[in-house]
């Protein structure tokens, strides 16, 4: 890597980490800062993502910032059939700092490699989402006062879902413990359960979404149930409705349990919990604009 | 003939000077082959397969002349055969014997099984690092996929 850039939370160390979320919380406090002013970043969204393009380029507008780029690659010269490093090298030209998103996995990494612009990773494929990451980590430290020894319920798609890969990851500096809830065809693999084991991270494996598990809980992370990942379609009738959080399910959960979830959510969040101050869903999302600002700062070298 | 002060009768003539790769699954005789690039090679080689051998029933052999390769060529070996043993030659006898090991790193050599990699998308070279070097597990330095021994295709 030529260039400081944020590709992968596997490479954050829990310094990196600690530092992005203090500066988050700085933003937070006061998110107009004009600390990238005269500065040009650019949002190459090769795949469209609105909710990750917006929060980005809010970002960059609430630090002073300007924003090029485009929202869909059919629109580019990579429909036209160039190569991503010759795209990459052009904006390059133009831009301080380049926030991608991809739908190959590795791209960002390679574009990291092709040139000495900072590069954000804002989705690879199914590979990684970093600054997710780094905005759950920011949710679960703000709702909980520390990231430290908490007990982490992970629900719904643990197989395919990128988020609580690399919250298994984020979380690992913090001695966590985990609950796994899944159905069979959608547990979590072993390469994560063997990363808990190499790390000493105790986990729990379990099929039934059942009150026990939420009521030790501290962090409730529910993730979507889709269709399309089943093999056997029988196998999602009997389980859609099996992984749905209903307000009923909180009433003896402890008080500082707060519920997070990626979005966009269908239908694994009932509304009736929309009104429980321990949803905090919403505010997650709000939370990924401090930490996106950070890590903004973080790959300039700027001072926060 | 030194060579042949064993009394042991060979089945590939001798070479004077050059490279004797031997213990080779006879499976995978022609992917080593491959993998040195011996197509480019303009040296005489011999090229055996399903020799007898004590050790392991059959085995393939290579034999070039002239011909001495660097430990980054050697390494690629070790992908599809890592018990492989390379006699380096001189003069008629056996100067040295070398084991094959895996490097930390392989550049350019397999293909990510990954259709959604980038590295089968664009014009460049795979990487990929060796996680498991007994196991032969490696993984891509792009999407991030492990591959295991078995499902690994050499390029």
């Amino acid at each position: 890597m030529r260039s400081k850039s944020f590709v992968s939370i596997q490479e954050c160390t829990k310094e990196d980490i600690l530092r992005i979320l203090d500066n988050a919380e700085k933003f937070e406090a006061n998110p107009n800062r004009r600390l990238l002013e005269g500065k040009v970043a650019a949002t190459l969204f090769f795949e469209p993502s609105t909710r990750t393009r917006l929060s980005f380029e809010t970002a960059v507008n609430r630090l002073g910032g300007r924003v090029i780029g485009f929202q869909d690659a059919s629109t580019t010269s990579s429909s036209k059939g160039e190569t991503l490093k010759d795209t990459i090298l052009m904006v390059s030209n133009y831009a301080d700092l380049i926030i991608m998103r991809h739908y190959l996995e590795g791209a960002a990494r390679y574009a990291s490699e092709v040139t000495d612009v900072p590069i954000i990773n804002a989705g690879d494929g199914a590979n990684q989402h970093p600054s997710q990451t780094m905005l759950d980590l920011y949710s679960i430290r703000k709702t909980q006062g520390k990231l430290e020894d908490l007990t982490i319920t992970m629900v719904g798609d643990l197989k395919y879902g990128r988020t609580v890969h690399s919250l298994i990851v984020g979380m690992s500096h913090f001695n966590p413990m985990f609950h796994f809830v899944a159905p069979n065809e959608l547990r979590m693999p072993d390469e994560q359960k063997n990363f808990c084991d190499e790390h000493g991270i105790r986990y729990y494996e379990h099929t039934a979404f059942t009150e026990e598990i939420i009521n030790q809980s501290d962090i409730l992370y529910m993730t979507r149930v889709q269709r399309e990942r089943f093999t056997d379609l029988e196998e999602y009738e009997r389980v859609k409705n099996v992984y749905i959080l209903k307000n009923s399910m909180l009433a003896h959960s402890k008080d500082n349990l707060r519920i997070l979830h990626p979005l966009p959510r269908v239908n694994e969040i009932a509304y009736d919990v929309d009104d429980n101050p321990k949803a905090y869903y919403i505010q997650q999302a709000h939370n990924g604009l401090f930490a996106r600002e950070a890590i903004i700062c973080d790959v300039l070298n700027i001072n926060v | 003939m030194s060579a042949l002060k064993n009394n042991k009768e060979l089945q590939v003539a001798a070479i004077e000077n050059g490279t004797v790769i031997d213990h080779i699954p006879p499976t995978e005789l022609f992917k080593v082959a491959t993998l040195l690039e011996l197509d480019k090679v303009e040296a005489t080689i011999t090229i055996a397969n399903n020799l007898p051998s004590r050790k392991c029933g059959r085995k393939g052999m290579i034999k070039i002349s002239d011909k001495f390769f660097n430990d980054d060529e050697i390494s690629r070996i070790a992908l599809v055969a890592p018990n492989v043993i390379l006699n380096i030659i001189r003069n008629y006898e056996v100067v040295e014997k070398k084991r094959v090991s895996l490097p930390d790193e392989l550049i350019g050599l397999v293909k990510c099984n990954n259709p959604k990699c980038i590295t089968n998308n664009e014009p460049m070279p795979t990487r990929f690092e060796v996680i498991d070097k007994e196991a032969c597990v490696i993984k891509c330095h792009y999407c991030e996929r492990k591959i295991n021994k078995d499902d690994i295709i050499i390029k």
